[in-house]
């Protein structure tokens, strides 16, 4: 479905992404995952389009994504749920969600994901009308999702959603990241989580220094050796 | 005794009302050059709210609004409405072309760089018009009726143009909130001013809301050259540049990025200056202005509708 080839990005002079080969396939939950600046969200910006590569290719569906701009990209099913949440603080949840939609015209169809959406993550309904800023930590998340799923996405790219939570709200999101694929939407998640991550995951890919280090199932990278000293706390 | 006695108090009944005309003639005042700086300062909050950058360039706007008004109006004899409208599209166009020609090429430059664009666009506007139409004030022809009321049947009396800047500059405010807050482009524009990363990520096309909030700062600038032009009757190259001035000091009170601080900020400075003059200090108008800026910003540094929201992390 998505597939990397040699990807490199640069900010200024620092090389971020050195060679990044990376595959995902319809219908799978792929993980990257890795430590601080190992580059996990420049390639998720790089997809999506906000940051350009310098050299290598990006095929979605076989279709080159190079020459989109980030706004076209969603239009073609990649939606991205930023490192942070990023909601809009000062709109009401309900405005966010309605930004989600924001490339779609089809109003009866939009009205019944926004429903699906509420039976997704009841809390959001329950504050609807309050500014997005004034929510906690898990239900800024939630509403980052949401909002997400809104624009009706084919790929989901998930920036460290388990960010700042607490263990509970964490497996309640890690819960619903599963769900939502099981619903067809492939997903591409970043985490710093590495334990949770590889447990949700179908693959998973360890970058290091802007370098993909070691690829594999998530099961067999849970079990190996040199993953569980670095990654998984021994 | 008696007729002392009803002497005095007719003095004072008419001490009273003298002060109470004064007063709301003055009020009036303020509230017509208030609506000018606020529409001024509309343009240059909206910018700074989605690309960070001071227009200064957008007092000239408002200078070439004024003139292209006086084009319509004294060459093709056009009537108010239409020449206000006439304007603003031209604005506006002109806005969305002075983006696209000097401000998107630096657009990710560093923040000085854009701000040296803007003052070299605002001095071409300036030396541009005066070759084309020479230094000279303009008169503007009468366009509205010379026409004055008085208010409540006292000696106060109303311009009635004063009544054409109030009623635009509302009609001008509620059509910009319907526009903010109701249309997708009204949303695409505050959530850019809000996240522009989050913004591009729901699919909102940077460049068409970067282009949609100069035509409408522009638009705005555009009418006020022109409700400004028939108020006071003259016009020259450099009359934005006061203007434009006090209405970024206008934004910066209200708190710069937020719309309904532009307006606040333009009506607050506006009437300050106005009862400043009023009470016998017009020469200082210009000082208090700034004066209560700083005073402003040392109270409140995010400007009066300023605030800061903590992020969640």
């Amino acid at each position: 479905m998505l597939e990397l080839q040699n990807l490199n990005v640069y900010y200024g002079a620092i090389h971020a992404l050195r060679n990044v080969n990376l595959k995902i396939n319809q219908g799978e939950i792929v993980t990257l995952i890795g430590a601080n600046g190992a580059g996990k969200t420049t390639t998720l910006r790089t997809i999506s389009g906000i940051e350009k590569a310098k050299t290598g290719k990006i095929l979605y569906n076989g279709q080159g994504l190079d020459s989109y701009s980030a706004s076209h990209i969603v239009k073609l099913g990649i939606s991205h749920v930023p490192e942070g949440r990023r909601v809009f603080s000062t709109m009401s949840v309900f405005e966010n969600l309605e930004m989600g939609a924001f490339t779609r015209n089809d109003k009866s169809q939009i009205k019944k994901d926004l429903e699906n959406v509420f039976s997704l993550f009841p809390r959001l309904l329950e504050r609807k009308d309050q500014y997005a800023g004034t929510l906690s930590g898990g239900e800024q998340q939630m509403l980052a999702i949401g909002r997400a799923l809104l624009s009706r996405p084919k790929l989901l790219l998930l920036d460290e959603p388990s960010m700042g939570l607490a263990p509970i709200i964490v497996k309640e999101i890690f819960a619903i990241i599963k769900d939502i694929n099981k619903n067809g939407t492939t997903i591409l998640l970043v985490e710093q989580n590495a334990n949770m991550a590889l447990q949700c995951a179908n693959r998973a890919y360890i970058i290091k220094n802007g370098e993909i280090d070691i690829e594999g199932d998530a099961k067999d990278l849970m079990n190996d050796e040199n993953v569980k000293n670095a990654y998984l706390g021994g | 005794m008696h007729l002392g006695k009803l002497f005095l108090n007719a003095s004072l009944n008419f001490d009273w009302g003298d002060k109470m005309e004064q007063l709301i003639q003055q009020f009036v005042n303020g509230v017509s050059l208030g609506s000018i700086y606020a529409l001024i300062a509309l343009g240059y909050t909206m910018v700074y709210g989605i690309i960070k950058l001071i227009n200064f360039a957008h007092g000239d706007i408002y200078m070439i609004g004024a003139y292209i008004g006086f084009a319509l109006t004294t060459f093709l004899h056009v009537g108010f409405f239409p020449a206000l409208i006439i304007s603003m599209l031209l604005c506006a166009l002109l806005g969305v072309l002075i983006e696209k020609v000097a401000y998107k090429p630096v657009r990710n430059s560093t923040r000085i760089a854009a701000l040296i664009t803007a003052i070299s666009v605002s001095l071409f506007l300036e030396y541009g018009m005066m070759y084309f139409v020479k230094a000279e004030t303009r008169t503007f022809p009468e366009l509205l009726p010379n026409k004055q009321i008085s208010i409540l049947n006292t000696n106060a009396v109303l311009d009635i143009k004063n009544l054409y800047i109030i009623f635009v500059t509302i009609s001008l405010m509620l059509i910009l909130q319907y526009i903010i807050y109701k249309t997708k482009v009204g949303k695409s524009m505050r959530a850019v001013s809000l996240d522009r990363d989050a913004a591009q990520l729901m699919g909102i096309d940077m460049n068409k809301t970067i282009s949609y909030t100069f035509a409408i700062g522009s638009a705005l600038a555009g009418a006020a050259g022109v409700l400004v032009g028939t108020y006071y009757n003259s016009i020259n190259p450099l009359m934005g540049v006061v203007p434009g001035l006090k209405a970024f000091v206008a934004a910066v009170i209200g708190g710069i990025g937020i719309i309904p601080g532009a307006v606040l900020g333009g009506f607050f400075l506006g009437m300050t200056e106005t009862m400043v003059s009023a009470f016998g200090g017009s020469l200082y108008k210009d000082a208090v202005a700034f004066a209560v800026l700083i005073l402003v910003l040392l109270a409140k540094p995010n400007g009066l509708l300023g605030r800061n929201i903590k992020e969640k992390v």
